[in-house]
């Protein structure tokens, strides 16, 4: 266990490690330049090249790219080149908006999308499974801004239950973190669905039924615990897509989160956000990588770690 | 626009003091209370040398004082800081006076040393100032670096002379730019690069609060030189909001101006309703759409074509597109910049003559290009009208719909046969006809990675232009804006550009504000002046 | 007990195996029709769609709603948009098409690969997988569209590079779930080489999650394919896309309902076909599930 974790430590890092390099490769090699920005329209060719040279991004990439470790190593993450502000302070100011709708969304995702998949299974080819099936596909068909909007519509603009937008308190969280969660479910119980049939099919729990186990414990203790597997996986790939940003959600509902931070900096190439809003999701995803098949053997004990 | 000439002149003339209280606040107005304004885009920075954006903009100039101000709500340079000036007359030497007893935001007196130390600041490379070249009419700019500008002497502690290495026409609006704010020099000793969060000035408000990514909260400077302003006692900005989003909450009453405007899914709706129109307010700003031709790109290297295309180009359509929010342009400076040449028709809509035209260029068939536009509506839209037009003379204009900094480096590095301005284009920096040359149409800018994206260069009209802005007697001021005026005219004989339109503001207030209209449009402070308005309880 | 036999054993009723059928029928015959609506957009589309009409447009420049002229309204540049949907129609389907079949291959190879063999190969594929899965797909295809002139064939082959991974990873997973079943290590007992338990008995048994995946792929694909419009490296206007229909006009939700609405159901119904005719797929293909059905 102990030598599976520390190689599964050292790969992690070796995948930041990559993530880090081929970001500050396509950063440098894209066809806009940072100073551009920084300069302004009515800087002489003369300032530019001072403003580079400060910047050091006169050098060639490796050097560049070894500046940048170097300071990663010592938890500098730079300054922005167009707010002047340090990176890490940026993105720590906005890091417990952003886990706090992803753990939202997650739990909507989840709560939604693991009792239609259930259902569905259980009630396999009857108009209810149907009925959610269908569901399932209309909301991952939806696109992201209509929902949004629709939702605030409804329940904050008019019925006037909820906030318009914002961030703070718990009625704050809920319209995004159900708009995101709506929209997930989908795959949800797809997911759920199709592997809780496949392992209702399976031979332990027609032997589990022979033996005359009721309902509940079945599904419960055996068919569940063993369905949920795919289910894990999803997560994973869940939380990168949070962490990776949700700039449609964030900017109609207010929610000061990474996203928004990461798109403004991406239409004005300010590489260190990019960088550090880049790195930081990678951590996050690759932790929830980690843990999903640290988990996976305690849920399915066939699994073993190698 | 004869008017701000006439009072700029008597100004520059008589440099009284008095002048300074040429404009009275609203006597109907009330102290106290607070406002919320919406933006969708984040604050980058407060600091007066580094910010250049939409939302920081006004901001700024409501935490800053620089030498020189507008009356609220016009193009009029009025003192600030400065309580007089006067100028040599070779056009060399500023020389302010300036207000005694004004206090910074942390309570120390306001001195000469401040406006010296502000420039260099500015000025020096290590600051990394967008604005910096502004100043490059300063004696001893090249230099300028740890060592300060040469040109800039403290006389005394309240008197500062700025040495000019030639004369330059707008080195008073320079002055009233956010880039000559004046700062304290222990407040940025001791912020650092984080100046910019931490701002600290002598400006009608101060900040009180920043919430990185959510919020800012302003409050009222109650040591304000300016007597009886501002009237409200804070000013919160919301940011990361859509701008959709941010009408719906004005709707609701809780946002009292949106600070990105009416959206266009909005603006149908919006007028429609005369309850809501009535609190619609609609001026003209400095600001022209246009299209860049690169000269140095076939088949753009021929007048002939550059003509036609003009000629192509229906503006009415266009205008229609962004629901009428625009008129269309004739030229590259915008009506209500001084030097507008009245009267000028520029190329008309003329489809047939534009045919004839490529025709005589040997280009019958039509050609092949490409039209570069910024990713954010309305511009892919215009685009696509552009686009409609040029086919219907057969010219196959391909769309690349590009991030804001890509369309920058294209347009710099002069692999842009056609850019569609929009998003990217030119609000001026200051009402003077000459803000619209040099970094745009002149030589200066057509070099590699210069804003100059037609990379037009004509040495005739560069000289022109420089000696236009060495006329800096107020009483050569209407022969100055007769050159630049030929200087445009000149430039669009050569059609380098397409000038498709210039955009009118139109902006939204809630109920309960109040304050004249002009300063809900006001041409400098964007979108609304903050020290002026006022709420009604 | 009567509900897991509703689970495992055959619906019960020719009624309820009828209206399957029918659903499956219902969902191929959305996607014939929307397959014609392309192919034949030219003779039944009434306007060419790129073209910007006069009348097309209110005098505000307010798009114009569904009426005897104009059967769905117009867009925002007074264009037809039921000649820009079928013409749309073409560029997603093939979009849908492309780039979710090309995800699905290499993210099933690489997943099976990776899960079948184990070993340093499979470490090497899935911790490649996780490299690009920690990758901000927006960051990267920025990158990609701005290395490359954007067109149809590159927005297809973006959204494939960014799509491949999630397959990659549950298919990784399920395999090596498989793998280490009872009945593979008695194929191996038996003597069976790794090609026929890869195709006779791991493949088989993925074939439902991987047509799960192809079919929901088709939906998100249209749909990312809208999100790079956004970005500016998608189908290049003035081509349509139902994505980028969606994508122009989707602030007009209250003002100009039908430009989102109606691509949007659109979208919504194709989504849902291409899942109806999978359900029914899988339950054709499944080999646990053959001959009982």
């Amino acid at each position: 266990m102990a030598a599976y974790l520390l190689r599964r430590l050292i790969q992690s890092a070796l995948i930041l490690l990559g993530v880090s390099f081929i970001t500050f490769f396509l950063l440098y090699v894209l066809p806009a330049d940072p100073v551009r920005q920084i300069a302004g329209r009515s800087a002489t060719a003369e300032t530019v090249e001072n403003i580079r040279q400060q910047l050091g991004l006169d050098k060639p990439f490796i050097v560049q790219y070894a500046r940048y470790l170097g300071g990663l190593v010592q938890g500098d993450m730079g300054r922005s080149y167009l707010q002047k502000t340090e990176v890490a302070e940026l993105i720590w100011s906005r890091l417990p908006a952003t886990l706090l709708l992803m753990f939202g969304a997650i739990l909507c995702e989840l709560v939604l999308g693991l009792t239609m998949g259930i259902i569905a299974a259980l009630w396999r080819g009857r108009a209810v499974d149907q009925v959610l099936m269908v569901t399932s596909f209309v909301t991952v068909s939806a696109p992201q801004f209509v929902v949004s909007l629709l939702l605030l519509y409804v329940f904050a603009v008019k019925l006037g239950w909820f906030p318009i937008g914002g961030y703070g308190t718990f009625a704050h969280l809920v319209l995004p973190a159900v708009t995101l969660g709506i929209l997930g479910s989908g795959w949800y119980s797809r997911m759920m669905r199709s592997s809780m049939i496949d392992v209702l099919r399976a031979d332990y729990i027609r032997t589990a039924r022979a033996k005359g186990l009721g309902r509940a414990r079945i599904v419960l203790r055996h068919a569940l615990p063993n369905a949920i597997l795919p289910v894990i996986a999803m997560i994973g790939i869940d939380i990168g897509i949070f962490m990776g940003g949700i700039v449609v959600v964030e900017s109609v509902f207010g929610w000061p989160g990474i996203g928004q931070l990461a798109w403004q900096a991406i239409q004005r190439v300010d590489i260190p956000i990019i960088m550090g809003v880049t790195l930081v999701s990678a951590f996050a995803i690759v932790l929830g990588n980690l843990l999903a098949d640290l988990v996976a053997p305690w849920i399915d004990p066939r699994i073993k770690l190698r | 626009m004869k008017k701000l000439l006439a009072s700029t002149a008597v100004m520059l003339a008589l440099s009284l003091p008095a002048l300074a209280q040429d404009y009275t606040p609203d006597p109907a107005a009330k102290a106290g209370g607070s406002i919320t304004i919406t933006y969708k885009d984040d604050v980058a920075t407060l600091d007066p040398a580094i910010g250049y954006d939409w939302q920081n903009w006004s901001m700024i100039k409501s935490l800053f004082d620089g030498l020189m101000d507008y009356v609220p709500g016009t193009t009029e340079l009025r003192p600030g800081l400065a309580e007089s000036y006067e100028i040599s007359p070779d056009g060399l030497t500023y020389t302010f006076k300036l207000r005694a007893g004004v206090k910074f935001h942390n309570g120390r007196e306001m001195t000469a040393e401040d406006v010296k130390y502000s420039l260099d600041r500015v000025t020096n490379p290590a600051t990394q100032s967008p604005g910096a070249g502004f100043f490059g009419a300063i004696a001893g700019f090249d230099a300028a670096g740890e060592g300060g500008l040469s040109g800039v002497e403290v006389v005394d502690p309240l008197t500062v002379k700025i040495t000019l290495s030639r004369p330059d026409a707008t080195f008073l609006h320079v002055m009233a730019l956010n880039f000559a704010s004046v700062v304290p020099k222990e407040a940025v000793d001791e912020a650092g690069a984080d100046f910019g969060k931490k701002p600290v000035g002598t400006g009608a408000f101060k900040l009180a609060e920043w919430t990185l990514g959510q919020r800012l909260v302003f409050e009222k400077n109650a040591d304000y030189w300016r007597a009886g302003v501002p009237f409200l006692d804070s000013v919160v900005f919301e940011v990361g909001q859509e701008p959709v989003v941010a009408l719906l909450r004005l709707q609701n009453g809780e946002v009292d101006v949106p600070g990105d405007g009416i959206p266009p899914a909005k603006f149908t709706e919006v007028m429609g309703d005369p309850a809501q129109a009535a609190r619609v307010v609609q001026g003209g700003q400095l600001h022209t759409g246009y299209i860049t031709l690169n000269v140095g790109i076939a088949p753009f290297d021929k007048l002939e074509v550059r003509k036609a295309v003009n000629m192509a180009i229906n503006k009415e359509r266009i205008t229609q597109i962004i629901n009428g929010r625009a008129v269309p342009a004739t030229q590259p400076l915008p009506p209500s910049m001084p030097g507008y040449t009245e009267g000028y028709a520029g190329y008309a809509y003329d489809p047939e003559g534009a045919k004839a035209l490529l025709a005589e260029a040997g280009l019958a068939d039509g050609f092949e290009t490409d039209l570069y536009v910024m990713n954010t509506d309305p511009n892919p839209r215009i685009a696509q009208a552009i686009q409609q037009d040029l086919a219907a003379i057969g010219i196959t204009a391909n769309i690349q719909n590009l991030a804001q900094a890509n369309v920058i480096e294209a347009g710099g590095a002069g692999t842009a046969p056609m850019i569609w301005s929009g998003g990217m284009g030119w609000i001026a920096d200051f009402p003077d006809p000459s803000n619209f040359y040099g970094p745009i149409l002149g030589c200066a800018g057509a070099a590699e990675g210069g804003w100059n994206w037609s990379k037009f260069c004509d040495e005739a009209l560069d000289a022109k232009a420089i000696e236009a802005d060495s006329m800096f007697d107020p009483a050569q001021a209407a022969d100055r804006l007769k050159l630049w005026s030929d200087v445009y005219v000149g430039v669009m004989e050569q059609a380098p550009w397409i000038p498709v339109f210039n955009e009118e503001r139109y902006t939204m207030k809630s109920e309960r504000m109040g304050g004249e209209d002009a300063l809900y449009v006001d041409p400098v402070s964007i979108p609304v002046n903050y020290d002026y308005v006022w709420v009604k309880q | 007990m009567t509900v897991l036999s509703a689970a495992d054993a055959p619906p019960q009723g020719a009624l309820s195996r009828l209206l399957r059928r029918k659903l499956a029928l219902f969902g191929l015959a959305i996607i014939v029709l929307v397959v014609a609506g392309a192919v034949f957009a030219p003779w039944i589309a009434p306007f060419a769609p790129n073209d910007q009409m006069f009348d097309g447009l209110t005098l505000e420049g307010a798009p114009m709603p569904p009426d005897g002229k104009f059967l769905l309204g117009t867009d925002l540049l007074g264009r037809d948009l039921f000649s820009r949907l079928l013409y749309g129609a073409q560029t997603s389907l093939i979009i849908g098409v492309v780039a979710n079949g090309l995800a699905l291959v290499i993210g099933t190879l690489v997943g099976i690969t990776a899960g079948f063999y184990r070993g340093w190969i499979g470490g090497i594929l899935m911790r490649f997988t996780d490299l690009m899965m920690a990758f901000p797909a927006l960051l990267l295809a920025i990158c990609l569209a701005a290395l490359f002139q954007p067109s149809l064939w590159i927005v297809a082959l973006v959204i494939a590079l960014v799509n491949w991974v999630q397959t990659a990873r549950v298919i990784f997973t399920e395999t090596s779930s498989l793998a280490t079943r009872d009945f593979i290590a008695a194929e191996r007992t038996l003597g069976a080489g790794n090609a026929r338990i890869l195709f006779r008995h791991i493949l088989p048994h993925l074939l439902p999650t991987i047509i799960v995946w192809g079919t929901l792929g088709i939906s998100t694909t249209v749909l990312l394919e809208a999100t790079l419009s956004f970005l500016g490296i998608g189908v290049q206007p003035p081509t349509p896309s139902w994505g980028n229909i969606i994508f122009e006009n989707q602030t007009y939700f209250q003002s100009a309902p039908w430009l989102v609405f109606i691509p949007g159901a659109a979208i919504i119904l194709l989504a849902l076909a291409f899942n109806l005719v999978g359900d029914a797929l899988r339950d054709v293909l499944d080999p646990t599930q053959r001959g009982r059905d």
